[in-house]
């Protein structure tokens, strides 16, 4: 060890004044940068980690795609691929949620969150920084399953506007389950019961409008399909990118593309308060 | 700040989680530029105090104040003045050392200039130097809970709090952890520590305090405890039932204490020491000039749990184990007597 004492030598100033409102506000910037920093250099290190949440949507499309496809019919003599598409990207933001739970209950379990909290960084920037980062990460998950469903011949016939329109729907249905991520990865105790959340995952993506027309499912879960948020998504970006979309004369499923921006929103003003208020909780 | 010589002041700390108790009015007070060990067994209320005297934890009743700011009404400032090491390594895994000492710097609001200077000061300080570029995952358990004290340091605070830090380790990090402790605690830190090993507090700080079931038992030095508990004692195990009384005499002369307690069931022999390691090779020369013929030997530190049992048990019971004072017959020179009578013991030998 070495022999230099700390305290004597080169001592940070203690009060230089980081909380005026001004102050407050650019280190509240600069906290969630600083993460946001952090979740990226994570991703450049291991980009395995970008394989592994893409393999479900990737191993979707082979399955749906090519084993099941040619036996699928969607109605209207649609190109089932065309179809599955859109119902994929939506999925993959759909399951972005565990992700979210899973890294929020890392850094609890790991003391992490302790760390932070119990220094003078923002705190909102702790929860900021997550956001801003599973959204870049989401968008470059969403670039990597464009490029393999061009590659297999998915093709948007929609405007620029209106695709561009599309993924920024995909990224606000991804956005919003942040907030659901946040609150169950604070409510959930460790790792081990986080990975069960794939039980919750896996009917909200596929008991939806992903795979199949809500239409063609046994009237009840064909109700609960039409009215999943995911269903919203995958039908309003179905439209924007002119592809099939067989869908039946029901409320929800006329107004698709208001009901994209409707459930985000919703999801986002429940959970963002449940969330916080979990975290905060933490200090009970 | 005033003129407080207490960088650590806690009175009536009380928090429940739901029905259950976990600080029943604690008071604590630790000196600027000591280091104070909080012991207890699991349960006690150690975590939960640092918890809440680090800002992670609001209290149910009492005050606290660290570095001379109250902790309730203004937890920002106690941040800017304490380090918390918690009970895991709380560094970025996949970050190398000086990333991490870098984003922590930069998190206490340093500028980019002065976080990577404090970085690479840092690295040098616990030892890391070497190591910098290495992605904390190859860390070895020392390593990584040095990262975690030297993230800690950043902003050179005046208060550090460790909760358990080397729980989990190998004796090799935890040599570290003190070593590095120690050099933190010479240059003015005040520290609070909790620790379940009656050893490591023993090794670190300059007064304990022992809390059972989030209330204070007792608060002393070191020594001052040791002496409150019987401090070593030695103990010889005979293979031969004869030796016993001249093992017996041997003891007593050699550590010219009160006649040593006899288990004549188990063929044990102990007594207190003052100086353990004298004591024992001067009995083990001893008793191999005599021939004795010994199963076994040693010098027994109190264990946590005996600590326990004698400061809050009310009974006084000998220093050997519970055995004795069931199955060893009562003879009038080997009682209670013997305990108050135990020579004082000389603090240097013990720190």
């Amino acid at each position: 060890m070495s022999t230099t004492v700390p305290g004597q030598q080169h001592r940070p100033p203690l009060d230089f004044d980081d909380t005026g409102p001004e102050r407050r506000l650019y280190w509240a910037v600069t906290d969630c940068l600083t993460i946001v920093r952090r979740e990226l250099t994570h991703l450049v290190r291991q980009p395995s980690m970008i394989a592994w949440q893409l393999g479900f949507p990737i191993v979707s499309v082979l399955l749906f795609v090519y084993v099941f496809g040619s036996a699928m019919d969607v109605g209207d003599g649609a190109d089932y691929k065309s179809f599955a598409m859109p119902g994929l990207f939506a999925m993959t933001m759909a399951f972005g949620f565990m992700n979210t739970a899973m890294a929020v209950v890392i850094e609890k379990e790991r003391g992490i969150t302790d760390r932070f909290r119990s220094m003078p960084m923002a705190p909102s920037a702790v929860v900021a920084g997550r956001g801003v980062s599973d959204v870049i990460q989401a968008s470059f998950d969403l670039l990597v399953m464009a490029v393999i469903a061009l590659v297999i011949g998915w093709r948007s016939d929609g405007g620029p506007w209106a695709t561009l329109g599309a993924f920024g729907l995909l990224l606000l249905l991804r956005f919003a389950l942040i907030w659901i991520g946040v609150f169950l990865g604070l409510i959930t105790p460790n790792q081990e019961v986080a990975g069960n959340l794939f039980a919750v995952a896996f009917p909200f993506g596929m008991v939806s409008s992903v795979f199949t027309p809500p239409s063609m499912m046994p009237d009840w879960l064909g109700a609960i399909a039409m009215w999943n948020p995911v269903s919203s998504t995958a039908n309003a970006i179905r439209d924007l990118f002119g592809n099939p979309l067989p869908t039946g004369d029901s409320w929800i499923e006329q107004n698709a593309l208001l009901m994209a921006v409707v459930w985000p929103l919703v999801i986002t003003a429940v959970f963002v308060p449940l969330a916080v208020r979990r975290y905060q909780g933490l200090g009970r | 700040m005033g003129a407080s010589e207490y960088s650590v002041v806690a009175e009536g700390l009380r928090k429940r989680y739901g029905d259950k108790v976990a600080l029943d009015g604690l008071d604590l007070a630790v000196r600027r530029g000591t280091v104070l060990g909080l012991l207890g067994p699991n349960g006690a209320g150690k975590t939960t105090s640092v918890r809440i005297l680090s800002t992670l934890l609001r209290a149910d009743g009492g005050r606290a104040e660290v570095a001379g700011v109250d902790v309730r009404a203004e937890p920002a400032r106690v941040r800017r003045r304490i380090g918390l090491t918690g009970q895991n390594a709380a560094v970025d895994e996949i970050l190398n050392a000086r990333q991490n000492l870098r984003m922590f710097g930069r998190l206490f609001h340093l500028d980019h200039a002065t976080a990577a200077r404090r970085a690479e000061e840092l690295l040098e300080q616990f030892s890391l130097s070497e190591a910098a570029d290495q992605q904390v995952k190859g860390f070895s358990g020392g390593m990584r809970r040095r990262l975690d004290l030297a993230a800690s340091m950043i902003l050179a605070p005046q208060v550090l709090f460790l909760d358990e830090p080397t729980t989990g380790l190998d004796p090799r990090g935890r040599s570290e952890v003190w070593n590095a402790v120690r050099s933190l605690a010479a240059g003015g830190t005040t520290v609070l520590l909790t620790t379940h090993y009656l050893d490591e507090a023993d090794q670190l700080s300059d007064r304990i305090a022992l809390i059972d079931q989030g209330r204070n038992i007792t608060e002393d030095t070191p020594a001052g405890l040791k002496r409150a508990v019987g401090g070593d004692r030695l103990e010889v195990v005979l293979s031969d039932p004869v030796d016993l009384p001249q093992t017996v005499k041997t003891m007593a002369r050699v550590t010219r204490g009160v006649g040593p307690e006899r288990d004549e069931e188990a063929l044990r022999v102990h007594t207190p020491v003052a100086d353990g390691v004298a004591a024992l090779t001067a009995v083990v020369r001893e008793l191999e000039e005599r021939g004795i013929a010994v199963v076994d030997i040693g010098l027994r530190r109190p264990t946590l749990d005996e600590v326990f049992l004698r400061l809050t048990g009310g009974e006084r019971a000998p220093a050997g184990s519970e055995a004795d004072a069931t199955t060893a017959p009562p003879h009038g020179d080997r009682t209670a007597p013997a305990q108050e009578t135990t020579a004082p013991l000389d603090e240097e030998t013990i720190r």
